[in-house]
């Protein structure tokens, strides 16, 4: 049918790249202005005229100054540890929850499910006030104790497994019984082998979603030891050194640069984990 | 329940031992009681802690407090500075869920309708999704930069003098909420494609006997109204977002100028951790509570009833 409107198939096709390719240069203009003012001399960067690429190469300087006037891989240090941190013992809290939950019965199970139904539809940041309180009380705030510890349990987390874990047919878990399997194996060594596509989603929600957070680190931190890169960044820039903005452009590109990297080589598996996890 | 699923029921657990009922018990029991000690701990214990919190005089530092009932709530609904900050979020999510909504769903559609650099356009709209917040908005702040920003720049190219976005009371929520539909855009796209993926086929060929077989036909009379459930889903996530934009707000402007670009996550932010008023910072949190948990029950609501079409 449309074959026969070659011409308006084509203005079609024509109109289709006209309106992706601007709106992709608005969702990229922010990247490629940042990688292009970190490679710039200050001059450069005030002079009137605006070139995409230096004229004056400054790259080299910019990322130096970047790395040696705040201690830029210590807050990617901080966040790979942190973020990890608080994956693993999510997963340590949820897995046996999440299998119980959807596997094993025992008196209270269904009023513990809708406990968790309910801690879903609390947002965290409304925990900050006691959360803060509690660690203080516990002499524990402006450490990694402090970043990790608010986040150990994650009813999101159950939420999602218990129903994955529940697709997984009984049969096969009576068989593993039956076989000498006991209830640590049968997790081990069949639900989470079984369930990796969810922990992955998961894993991926977990993590992009701590690397980023600002608001409880400017809560629970206050030394830049300690601090994960979404905090760095602005102690950074309230910095001396990020006075000046090539260097603070240079650090910009250093703190997003991790995840995106990770989000371009595994492209589906970052989008579906994202979608799926909210869809769920 | 009837009596007589439940006397089924009995039977069926009759057959199997006792011991190993008794062991399923514990065990389950052994199972969840770190997750349940975590979610007294960390989640209810902290929310009851909080209504609690908010009926009192606490501040941070202090050794006394005493029970003032509703008296922070009545301070708070007198405070000007808080009806700016929840003006200002709708006025934020009136203007970022139809931004977000419209372009994620334009993008979407576009993507879909051919395979053509399919794969590229998508990751370049998702990129700000991924990308941390606090350290992109150092990068709008120069961007937006009255004098060397790309965004004066640009206009100054064809002749308009640009203000000075984030410092001008009339323009600094609108430039934050710039940035707001340059993040969500990403993820909304992302929903629409899925649901788009999931319109058959057969609907396409049933309306194309029916004559409507060119692009817009099949848009209005298949393709949108398949996308409701998911558009409304897109609407009530975008509008959860915007109610928790914080990040933006705390680097760029930190509520300013004059309270222009204040919101309500930034106003408890500076009330409880700023000021150290936690008793009113509590006040603040139960409503901006009794916000989000609103939002989420339609959110819960919505996911239900798509479950039930499908």
């Amino acid at each position: 049918m449309i074959a026969r409107f070659p011409d308006r198939r084509f203005a079609g096709r024509v109109a289709r790249h006209a309106i992706l390719i601007l709106t992709a240069a608005f969702a990229l203009l922010p990247f490629v202005w940042m990688v292009s003012l970190s490679l710039k001399p200050p001059e450069e960067i005030f002079q009137a005229d605006f070139h995409l690429w230096p004229t004056a190469f400054h790259g080299v300087e910019n990322y130096r100054v970047a790395l040696t006037a705040a201690p830029m891989f210590r807050f990617l240090l901080n966040g790979l540890l942190v973020c990890t941190a608080i994956f693993a013992l999510q997963l340590l809290v949820c897995i046996p929850c999440a299998y119980a939950l959807a596997k094993l019965r025992f008196r209270g199970r269904d009023t513990l499910f809708s406990a968790v139904l309910v801690g879903l539809l609390l947002p965290p940041q409304a925990l900050a006030i006691p959360h803060f309180v509690l660690l203080n009380v516990f002499g524990l705030l402006d450490s990694y104790a402090a970043l990790i510890l608010p986040w150990v349990i994650s009813t999101f987390g159950i939420f999602l497994l218990r129903q994955f874990f529940r697709s997984i047919p009984d049969e096969i878990i009576h068989a593993a019984r039956l076989d000498g399997l006991g209830e640590f194996e049968i997790i081990w060594r069949i639900m989470i082998p079984m369930t990796t596509p969810a922990l992955a989603a998961f894993g991926i929600f977990s993590i992009v979603a701590h690397w980023n957070d600002l608001f409880w680190p400017l809560i629970a931190v206050r030394s830049a030891e300690i601090s994960t890169p979404a905090l760095g960044i602005l102690l950074f820039r309230d910095d001396e050194a990020g006075q000046f903005l090539g260097p603070l452009m240079a650090g910009a590109v250093i703190i997003v640069a991790p995840l995106l990297v990770a989000f371009l080589i595994a492209q589906r598996r970052f989008i579906d984990g994202l979608a799926v996890t909210t869809m769920k | 329940m009837t009596t007589l699923d439940q006397d089924r029921e009995r039977r069926v657990d009759a057959k199997t031992s006792f011991a190993k009922r008794s062991g399923e018990h514990g065990l389950g029991w052994l199972a969840v009681s770190p997750a349940l000690l975590l979610l007294i701990g960390l989640l209810f214990g902290p929310a009851a802690a909080v209504v609690l919190f908010s009926l009192t005089d606490w501040q941070l530092g202090s050794f006394t407090f005493h029970f003032i009932g509703v008296a922070n709530f009545r301070a708070l609904f007198t405070d000007p500075t808080f009806w700016k900050a929840l003006t200002n979020t709708l006025v934020y999510a009136g203007i970022v869920v139809p931004g977000t909504v419209l372009l994620g769903l334009v993008v979407a559609l576009l993507i879909e309708a051919s395979p053509g650099l399919r794969g590229f356009y998508r990751a370049a709209h998702f990129l700000p999704v991924m990308s941390t917040m606090s350290a992109m908005a150092i990068v709008w702040g120069t961007m937006l930069h009255p004098t060397i920003g790309l965004v004066n720049r640009a206009l100054g190219a064809v002749g308009i003098s640009g203000v000075n976005w984030l410092r001008d009371e009339r323009t600094a929520l609108l430039a934050l909420a710039l940035i707001g539909i340059w993040q969500g855009l990403g993820f909304a796209m992302v929903l629409f494609v899925s649901g788009l993926k999931a319109v058959p086929q057969q609907l396409y060929d049933a309306a194309a006997i029916d004559g409507a077989d060119g692009v817009l036909d099949r848009l209005r009379f298949v393709t949108l109204p398949m996308l409701g459930p998911v558009t409304m889903f897109v609407v009530i996530l975008t509008a959860k977002r915007s109610f928790e934009v914080f990040d933006s707000v705390r680097v760029l402007t930190q509520g300013g100028p004059n309270y222009a670009s204040e919101v309500l996550l930034h106003r408890l932010y500076t009330e409880s951790f700023d000021f150290l008023r936690m008793g009113y910072g509590a006040a603040l949190t139960v409503i901006y509570l009794a916000i989000i948990v609103l939002l989420t029950l339609t959110q819960a609501r919505l996911l239900e009833r798509r479950v039930h079409y499908s």
